[in-house]
């Protein structure tokens, strides 16, 4: 095993060992090594403007970790928190330009142990989902220890294409769980009970690990990292790889031909009272419906 | 001794003849308790824009699929329904439904597009049978037009919360298009009484030691319109203050106009509402007729799932609150007065 690099590596490997010397127990359960993929977006705050080229928005604006991946990677050390020992890793990885590491520093402020950053250059076109899938799938298959739980966002803000942790399980052939409200996971047994939002209400299902899930709103509300976190962040280990070294290719499929403004809405609208409203609505064709 | 050149062998014939002969899609018609999915039915649709001939797929529980055979047989648009029967196939789990997909999906396929509504089940399937058969997918399309000649497809769809709209095309080398259909923008497909396209039962593909199981569904009951599908919506927001108060204001408006409900993302982290509820750029999509939106106050996330609304009304008692900003009628009051007295009004 390497010389651990950070105090931090240090600490783990001793407790281990002190665990499985002291324990005469029969051969421990296979501890859960969570991978949380995430992505550098434009803040969800933003408001967008499209380029006058018409061939993309203007990106010269704030970015942020996308919201559902913020929420994956607050489970991910939720779990930890709950199960404690039972978690051995939590590593988060992204695909993206140098700033990218930013991003990968806020997670690991969160909670997260490690990160890898499959840096691409900044005028490289974004990677499309299917990309996104066979990229997490290379470093699934790399890690020495193996990966339990992959922990991802639903859908991304700025292209809301939703459709790589889908896309990832398919790949490896793993159970998956998308919009997950509820994430309850026992190491012991190797399930998860898994809580889903779909159309018309909720959905509960039995994953056998490993398995994908991807998060919903309603999974938990993330954590800001604590000013002590954020400096302990920066001594742990980010691993920078290329898509190269996991022999693959982001090059986009799907051409993008356009990228134009919606239809105006013109609003304004305004009525001083219900009375005026009423003669709207009526001026529309809507009426009361015959009790 | 003579040997065929490529181009004569039966495989690519056939390629050149399913070329020739235009698109043949593949619809996943969903369903539940016996009906047809109103997704499914704009999926439908917006596979007709492709030309060439629509496929429609039901599986499902043995129990099931044969009713929803018979009502599939009759809608305007279908050439054919292929129907496979499973238990396995009855929570459309997509571990058990892929390996069915994917056999017909092979590389010796006849289907050139795959379609279905971007409903929370089939957007659980199609990428992950798209990824199984290395094929890229578009989500939640607005528009959809093939070129026969380049057979290459090309979509528009929305990205950035609707804040943008992106054209992509899926080039001809893409061997099987997939995508996922945004009901609001193709009009559901409607029966034929006289219509019957021939049915074709397809051997299930069950999974030995499927890794997931399904425990239960909860759906939120209602006599209420459906909200994906409604024609008049009453939208409420946090300022409804509490899961009673959201009830007691906006069900008597719901009633009064025949409306379905809807709710802001804060309303319903809130636990005013059910999540099914939910309006917005990751929840429901919506643009009925009208949408009344009640103590919401716009966030750009709210608006990307009710622009589309043929009619926008807001009433919102501070003045500067976004949704005026895309409001057809606004009205500046203190809804637990306004909407008490609209109701009265409206009856009379």
């Amino acid at each position: 095993m390497p010389m651990p690099r950070t105090r931090e590596a240090l600490v783990i490997s001793s407790s281990l060992a002190l665990h499985t010397s002291a324990s005469m127990r029969p051969s421990a359960v296979r501890l859960l090594n969570i991978l949380v993929p995430i992505k550098r977006t434009v803040d969800y705050a933003v408001k967008i403007r499209v380029n006058p080229d018409q061939k993309g928005v203007d990106l010269n604006v704030k970015h942020s970790m996308n919201p559902f991946d913020e929420i994956a990677v607050e489970e991910a050390v939720r779990l930890r928190e709950k199960l404690k020992d039972e978690v051995k890793s939590i590593k988060v990885v992204t695909i993206g330009p140098p700033k990218a590491a930013e991003t990968l520093r806020t997670a690991l402020a969160m909670g997260a142990d490690s990160a890898i950053h499959i840096e691409v250059p900044d005028s490289a076109p974004a990677p499309e989902p299917l990309g996104v899938a066979k990229a997490l799938r290379a470093v699934i298959q790399r890690e020495k220890d193996g990966v339990d739980l992959v922990i991802l966002g639903k859908q991304a803000i700025d292209d809301d294409a939703g459709q790589t942790g889908q896309m990832l399980a398919g790949l490896l052939d793993w159970a998956q769980a998308t919009f997950a409200s509820k994430l309850v996971v026992d190491p012991k047994t190797k399930v998860a009970e898994v809580t889903r939002e779909i159309d018309g209400g909720l959905e509960e299902l039995k994953c056998r690990l490993p398995l994908v899930v991807s998060t919903d709103l309603r999974l938990n509300e993330p954590r800001y990292a604590s000013l002590p976190s954020i400096m302990k962040a920066k001594r742990k280990t980010i691993e920078k790889l290329t898509p190269a070294d996991l022999e693959v290719d982001l090059t986009p499929i799907l051409e993008t031909v356009k990228v134009a403004e919606p239809p105006k809405r013109i609003g304004g609208g305004k009525v001083e009272n219900v009375d005026q409203l009423i003669a709207k609505l009526k001026e529309a064709g809507f009426t009361a419906v015959k009790p | 001794m003579l040997r065929l050149r490529p181009a004569l062998t039966a495989r690519s014939l056939a390629r050149r003849y399913a070329t020739a002969a235009g698109p043949h899609a593949l619809v996943l018609l969903e369903h539940r308790a016996g009906v047809i999915e109103p997704g499914s039915l704009s999926a439908l649709t917006a596979a007709q824009q492709l030309g060439g001939q629509v496929t429609g797929l039901v599986l499902g529980a043995p129990s099931e699929v044969q009713g929803v055979v018979e009502k599939a047989k009759k809608l305007k648009g279908l050439t054919g329904v292929l129907h496979s029967s499973s238990e396995q196939y009855a929570h459309a789990i997509p571990e058990a439904v892929s390996p069915l997909l994917e056999k017909l999906l092979s590389d010796s396929t006849s289907y050139t597009h795959v379609v279905s509504a971007h409903s929370s089940s089939a957007k659980s399937i199609l990428p992950r049978v798209a990824a199984r058969l290395d094929l890229p997918a578009v989500s939640d399309i607005t528009s959809v037009e093939h070129d026969s000649a380049s057979n290459s497809t090309t979509f528009t769809r929305p990205i950035y919360a609707g804040n943008a709209i992106s054209t992509v095309r899926a080039p001809g080398s893409v061997r099987v298009k997939v995508f996922t259909v945004r009901s609001t923008a193709f009009k559901a497909s409607t029966a034929d009484e006289s219509a019957q396209v021939e049915a074709t039962a397809v051997d299930p593909v069950e999974v030995a030691d499927l890794p997931t199981q399904h425990v239960r569904t909860d759906l939120t009951k209602s006599d209420r319109p459906e909200l994906g599908s409604a024609g008049r919506v009453v939208s409420g927001g946090r300022a409804l203050k509490s899961a009673e108060t959201f009830n007691a204001t906006l069900e008597p408006l719901a009633d009064a106009l025949g409306a379905a409900i809807g709710a802001s993302r804060a309303a319903v982290d809130a636990g005013y509402a059910d999540n099914s509820l939910q309006v917005g750029q990751t929840g429901k999509v919506v643009a009925p007729e009208l949408y009344i939106a009640i103590g919401i106050s716009g966030a750009i996330q709210h608006l990307a799932g009710m622009k589309d609304s043929k009619l926008i009304v807001a009433i919102n008692k501070d003045p500067e609150a976004p949704i005026f900003q895309v409001a057809d009628v606004g009205l500046v009051a203190d809804l637990y007065q306004a909407v008490p007295e609209l109701v009265e009004k409206l009856k009379q």
